[in-house]
This record gives C-alpha cells, structure tokens and sequence, in this order.
C-alpha cells in the first residue's frame, strides 16, 4: 500500500540527499552517558556508522564520543540540538560542517594464506603502509591506519587473498587550525 | 507462603532504629529529608516499601514534609503533575525499588510529554545486590534514561545532597521535566556530609533564558510587516510563570493580534477576550485552525508544532513566516522549518518583544488588521462548537457548558482524563487564568485526572478541583478515590458516561466501518455504591433537567463526590481535523453519516 507523505506521521521520508555528518561530542565522563547517547539514537530512529568513545581528560573528568551518522541536513541538525540538550553533554560540534575536518581510524586485519597470496598479500600492505604486528607461516595480522575510505579499499584488496578477520576503531576526528573545540 | 518474607526485609527489621551518624554527618535517609526540606519541598506523594524504608523511618522523626500515601505508583506520579502544573513548584514523588519504580514510568513519561518538574525518588536494592536479580530488583535508571530528563544512580552517600540539589536544579528550570533519583538502600543507612542546595552549580547545564537581540529585532520587524498575523501559543507560556501569560496579553493587547492555543496551553490567555480564537489543532476550532492556515506570519510561543497541531505537514500554514520562541533549542525547526527561531525563555523573550514594540511605537497596518478580523469574524459566525440540544439525553458538550457557568471562577481548577471527555472539556469549558487546567496532552494517559485532581486539591486546600471524565478513563486509577478519603480532599470527580470508549469508538465509526471492537464498556461498575464503598459521596443524573441540581449539589457537599453523569452513547467530538488533512478541511459538527462515514481517506486510515 502507498504511504501517505506530508503527513506528520511519516516524518521519516525524506527525498533530500542524505550525507555522512561527523559530530564530536564532549561528554562528562559520568556512568551511564554513552547509553543516553545512543538511546537517543535508537529512541529517535537515527543511524549510527560508526561511534568511537574515550576519556580525554582524566581530571577534567571529560570523555570525547566521535559519532558518523547519515542523514539529511535537518535531520542531523536535529541530531546535534538533541544531543546538545541532554545533561552531562558539554558541547557537540558537526565537524563535517566545519570544512575538512581529520579523520582517522585504525583497524587490524587478519589474512591467511600461502605462496603468491601471501607475497601478494604482502607488497599491498607495503603500498598502503600497513604494519605487520604478527605472523605465522600462513598468516599475517596487519595495522593500518587511515581514513575510512583508505581502509575500506585495503579490506577490498585482501579479501581475494585470504582475509579472514577484521577489527576496525571506527572514526577519532578533529577540526583543523589553531582552536580547540569548546568544552 | 507469603513472597514477601525474604532476607531483605528481614535486614531491614532488624535495626530498628536508623543508626546515629557521627558528628556533622547525616545518614542517607536523613539526607534525603533535609535537602527536600532545603528545597521548599512541602508535600510528597509515595507509596512504602522495602528498599524505601530507611527514607519513611525519617520521614516519620519529622514534621517539615508531609506524605501522602497513595495507593498505586502511577497515582503518586499524576498528583504530583497535577500538583506541579497547578503551584509552578516542582512535585515530588517518593516509591520503592522494583515495582515501584515500574509503576510511576507511565506518569514519568507524562511529565517529560508535557514538560512538567517532577522528582522521583525511588529505592534500590543494596550496592552490593545491584545486578544480582536481586527481590524487587531492577534496572531503574536503565528503564527510565528515556522517560526522564536526567536521571542518577546514586552510589556514595557524600553525592547524595549533590545529586538531589541537582535533581531540583534540573527538573525545574529549562524547559522542565521528571528526574529520578535511584537511592540503594546502603546508602540511606549510610552516614556522610550534607551540602546545602547553594553550594551546588552543575557543571555543563546552563539553559538559556534571553533570547538572541538579533533574532528578536527580525521577529518584530516580521511582525510590523504583517497583515494576517496570529499568534499561537502553548504549555510553554505557563511553564515560563505568571509574569508570561501577563506579557502574551499585554503583547497581544498592544499589537491586536488573534490568539490561539494549543491543548497544553489553555489560559495562558483569558478565553473571555475578543482576540481569542479557541483551542486549534485537531479538534480546535474553525476560526482558530483557519486563521491558522491563512496567516501571513505566525508567532509560536512555547509550543511545539505537535502532530495533533499541524494535522497534514505539507499543508500546514503554507503562506506564513514562521517565527518560534522555545527555550528548548531542539523544538525549532523539528517539525516544522521556522524563519526565525529564538531559543530562551518565553517571558524574557516577550519582555524584550513587548519593550522593543513600545520603543519603536510600531502598529500593525490597520487596514490590513481590520479586513482580517473580518476573515477571522466570517469563520467564527460559523458557531462550530453548535450542536444538537436534547431535551431527553444529556448531551455530554452540554454537561461541560453548565459545569462550566456553574461553577467558573478563579478558584476553579479542572482536570481531565483522556477521550472525548477530554476534548469537550477543553472547548466547553473557558478558562481565564493560567494553572487552572491540568490535562495529559502528548501522552494521552488515561487515568491522569482523577490523581491529578488530588494533587492540585492538595496545593490549594480552598479551591474547587474538578475532575472532568470518562467512564473508561476513570477506572485506570479509580484505587486513589481511598486517598482523597483518607486526607479529606474534597474533589469532585464529574463522569461523563456514555459506556464507550467514546474516542476509540469516534475513530472506529469514522474509519473502521462502525466496526466497535472491543470500545464498549462491559460490565460498569455501579459507579454511585462504588464511590459510596469508598467513603465517597456518589451521585447519578440521567435527565438534563436535573442536571444543574447535581452539579450544585456536587459543589456544595463537603467532601469527595464523584458524579456518574449518563450522557448521549453516540455522540462525536467535532470540529475535527481528519488525520492526513489540512487545517481548512475540517469536518464540523451537525454532518450526514455518510459524510462522516467518507471524512478520512484511505491514507489517513493509516495514521494515529
């Protein structure tokens, strides 16, 4: 059956281009804040891509959550006004907002294999300036580190060579130039 | 055997004295009373059990704080809104781990909906025993994190007057809200140091309270511009305090602008003034949802653009500039893409609005004023509140007129539970001050009215507190009919009984072929011996003739009363928005079954 549109029920469908969004969120490192933060999401029916979280300051007592969500501009407006207001939430900046903003990942990698596989395996890892952290005879762990995008296209390269295992951080990002996000 | 007798009640018997903190210190418990007692805190509504009883062990050493016990959670939580939304003051709630806390979730989400300060104190199973599965154990700040404002899991005594203090600071200020406190029972026994509440500043919450110069120099220039203006306001006004609903009518005194509100937000504006439009929205009215619709710019005060406000999104006031005032930074542009949003509080943004309009010695094209109200006057000579009088039935608009003229006044306050009942009430019924009508607006709990009536009772010992309801609704929470008994709270509970669920039977003859699923109430209790068995004063009244007489004498009895008012079985709640429509499509009253029968579409069949 056809949905009805425009109508307040089907707030959700949205035929704007829907783009990735970064948001750092600064939190107090409090229990419990990071299930506010995705309840928020899940509750609210937002995508999460991915969520990296960590303290940043021990005596500050402050944990830095780095979120990547897809959606259209209002939506993820929306998104960082109602991350804004719940309460150990200190300050939320989108940083896809504020021009190229750093983003890097790490990820750990797992291939397996033999002969040209794995001299294969090898000489992409040095292309791509992947570290070799462990090995037997038949495998290779690899660390990498890099954007999303750069990641994404090693795990495409080693999955025909014998990719068995991946583990990735997902995004720790920043602005660029001299100022700090305010806390 | 009986489930109770465990070993931690067994524990709890056991010392039978709370142990004496040491020098300077407090227990928990005692904590626990003093900061409530620092916070002006007056009355609390509760209910005993296990993991709560250190914190009733002192409550009952002192005399600054009254109790009142309810008889079931989820009251506690309605009287507390009732008693929140009719003083400003936040309403406090005190209830045991477990089912305790699980019972007032309803009534938690309520307050979060509408906005109201409430804070919740529930009991915890010891530190220890958390995560244990331990007797009337549960995660309770995991189970509210969503239907709250904040909530904290209280884990060292020595935070405990922090966290409280906080707890105050955070439901009441803002736009307000519930906040729980979840207090293991260690931690009552437990002795550490009180903080007093001036001590305490929280760290990362600051709502903001003036609006942006900038954005309130370009709302007035918007408005100097107009020439079909409306205002439309809400929950919001009467939240901000008295000082905003006085602004809202010197401001629309001055500038000669209709108004308009939204459920939440009904006399926040005086209902007798001749810019007054009526409720808008779903089942607001036709000048109201009109203006609405054919305004040229719109000014939203403290209100949300709710579902049951903006009816079909795409067609919602398409030709207006959108100016919107919320100290919630979030409510702008959520539903609704405003021109200019100001985040603050409503009446130090209308303050700002209402100087800078005097300054400026500004007007409003008067020409351009006066053909709109003629617009506005053609639609109201619709008379859309009209229905069919009877003669032999009681029409239950009917019912709520002369409760109306019978007992208006300022010392009149009205609650209501959820339905039809409900939506009559809030047409029929005027008010001219704010804090008079207390009803559950975004979440609809039925049940709301009755409790919420003995909260307000409570508040203002000298009004008179109606409880404007359903035969259905009533019975969600008919068990605190004992607690007005009990504390001699005279409310006066107005049934209108028609033996449906009279909206859920609107909707299904409107949508579902007549088909009354489930929507007739079977088996009614003999409302008049049921009031009667609880030391209530019960009263029937069948014929309009009578009517007034037992309203009247509802009135004048000393003491609870609880009216079973049989109404008109079929009648349906009009004007109405249909779902999927737009505000200049409503279908009013006095329509042919057919009409009703094709009044929502297919699409529409599918919204709520």
């Amino acid at each position: 059956m056809r949905q009805p549109t425009g109508s307040a029920y089907f707030m959700e469908e949205h035929h704007e281009p829907v783009t990735p969004h970064t948001l750092a969120i600064l939190v107090d490192n409090e229990p419990g804040v990071l299930a506010r933060v995705i309840g928020l999401f899940s509750g609210r029916g937002y995508n999460i891509d991915s969520l990296t979280v960590s303290e940043v300051s021990h005596e500050g007592h402050l944990s830095r959550i780095t979120v990547v969500t897809t959606g259209p501009a209002d939506v993820v407006e929306q998104i960082k006004t109602q991350l804004d207001r719940l309460v150990p939430v200190h300050s939320v900046l989108d940083l896809t907002l504020t021009g190229r903003a750093l983003e890097r990942e790490l990820m750990l990698i797992k291939v397996k294999g033999k002969g040209e596989m794995r001299v294969e395996a090898l000489r992409i890892a040095e292309a791509f300036r992947a570290r070799v952290i462990d090995a037997t005879v038949e495998s290779f762990v690899f660390e990498l580190t890099g954007k999303p995008d750069k990641l994404d296209q090693f795990i495409l390269l080693m999955t025909p060579l014998g990719l068995i295992e991946v583990a990735r951080t997902g995004v720790a990002a920043m602005a660029r130039g001299s100022e700090a996000m305010e806390g | 055997m009986d489930q109770n007798v465990i070993d931690d009640d067994a524990e709890a018997v056991a010392p039978h004295i709370l142990p004496e903190a040491p020098a300077g210190e407090m227990t928990g418990a005692e904590i626990v009373i003093r900061a409530l007692a620092d916070q002006g805190v007056e009355h609390i509504f509760g209910y005993p059990g296990g993991a709560v009883l250190p914190i009733y062990d002192a409550l009952f050493q002192q005399t600054e704080i009254e109790h009142i016990l309810v008889r079931h959670e989820q009251g506690a939580t309605h009287m507390a809104e009732g008693y929140a939304r009719s003083t400003g003051k936040p309403g406090v709630v005190l209830v045991t781990s477990g089912p305790g806390a699980t019972n007032a979730v309803t009534g938690l989400t309520d307050a979060l909906m509408d906005s109201i300060p409430l804070v919740c104190i529930t009991g915890q199973v010891p530190t220890h025993l958390i995560g244990s599965d331990a007797f009337q154990e549960c995660d309770t700040v995991g189970i509210t994190r969503p239907c709250t404002k904040h909530n904290y899991l209280v884990k060292d005594v020595n935070d405990l007057a922090q966290v409280l203090h906080e707890a105050f600071l955070v439901a009441t200020s803002g736009r307000p809200g519930p906040v729980v406190v979840d207090i293991p029972k260690d931690i009552q026994f437990a002795s550490g140091k009180y903080v007093r509440k001036e001590n305490v500043r929280h760290k990362t919450y600051h709502p903001r309270l003036n609006g942006d110069p900038d954005k309130i120099r370009a709302a007035i220039e918007i408005l100097r511009g107009a020439r079909k203006p409306i205002f439309y306001t809400g929950g919001g006004v009467i939240n901000s305090g008295p000082e905003a609903s006085r602004l809202l009518r010197e401001f629309a005194d001055m500038t000669g602008v209709p108004v308009t509100s939204t459920l939440m937000g009904l006399g926040a504006y005086p209902a007798a003034s001749d810019q007054w439009l009526g409720m808008l929205g779903m089942h607001g009215t036709y000048e109201a949802n009109n203006a609405m619709h054919d305004c040229d710019v719109m000014l939203c005060v403290g209100a949300r653009f709710d579902d049951r406000i903006t009816g079909r999104l795409d067609a919602f006031s398409p030709g207006s500039r959108k100016i919107h005032i919320d100290i919630d930074p979030a409510q702008i542009n959520k539903n609704v893409r405003v021109e200019v949003g100001i985040v603050g509080d409503v009446a130090h943004v209308l303050a700002e609005m209402v100087r800078i309009w005097k300054a400026s010695k500004a007007q409003i094209d008067p020409a351009g004023m006066a053909d709109w109200w003629r617009r506005i006057n053609s639609w109201r000579a619709r008379d859309c509140l009209r229905y069919r009088r009877s003669e032999t039935t009681i029409k239950p608009q009917h019912a709520v007129e002369r409760i109306y003229e019978l007992t208006k006044g300022p010392n009149t306050y009205v609650t209501t539970e959820v339905g039809q009942h409900q939506m009559w009430a809030a047409q029929y019924f005027r008010f001219e001050e704010p804090n008079r009508w207390m009803t559950s607006g975004g979440l609809g709990t039925m049940g709301y009215g009755m409790p919420a009536a003995i909260g307000v009772q409570k508040a203002h010992p000298e009004a008179l507190v109606i409880d404007i309801a359903g035969e259905a609704s009533i019975q969600m929470c008919i068990q605190e009919l004992s607690t007005a008994v009990q504390y001699n709270l005279p409310i006066k509970v107005f049934i209108l009984n028609n033996e449906y669920m009279g909206m859920v039977r609107q909707w299904q003859q409107l949508l579902h072929g007549g088909r009354y699923s489930h929507s007739y109430s079977e088996s009614l209790p003999d409302f008049v011996k049921l009031a009667e068995a609880y030391g209530v004063k019960g009263l029937r009244c069948d014929k309009p003739a009578d009517l007034d007489a037992t309203i009247k004498a509802m009135v004048e009895h000393d003491g609870p009363v609880l009216v079973d008012c049989l109404v008109d079985k079929m009648e349906n709640c009009f004007p109405m928005i249909p779902s999927g429509r737009a505000h200049n499509e409503m279908i009013l009253g006095e329509v042919s079954e057919e009409t009703i029968g094709k009044a929502i579409s297919d699409e529409g069949k599918m919204l709520v």
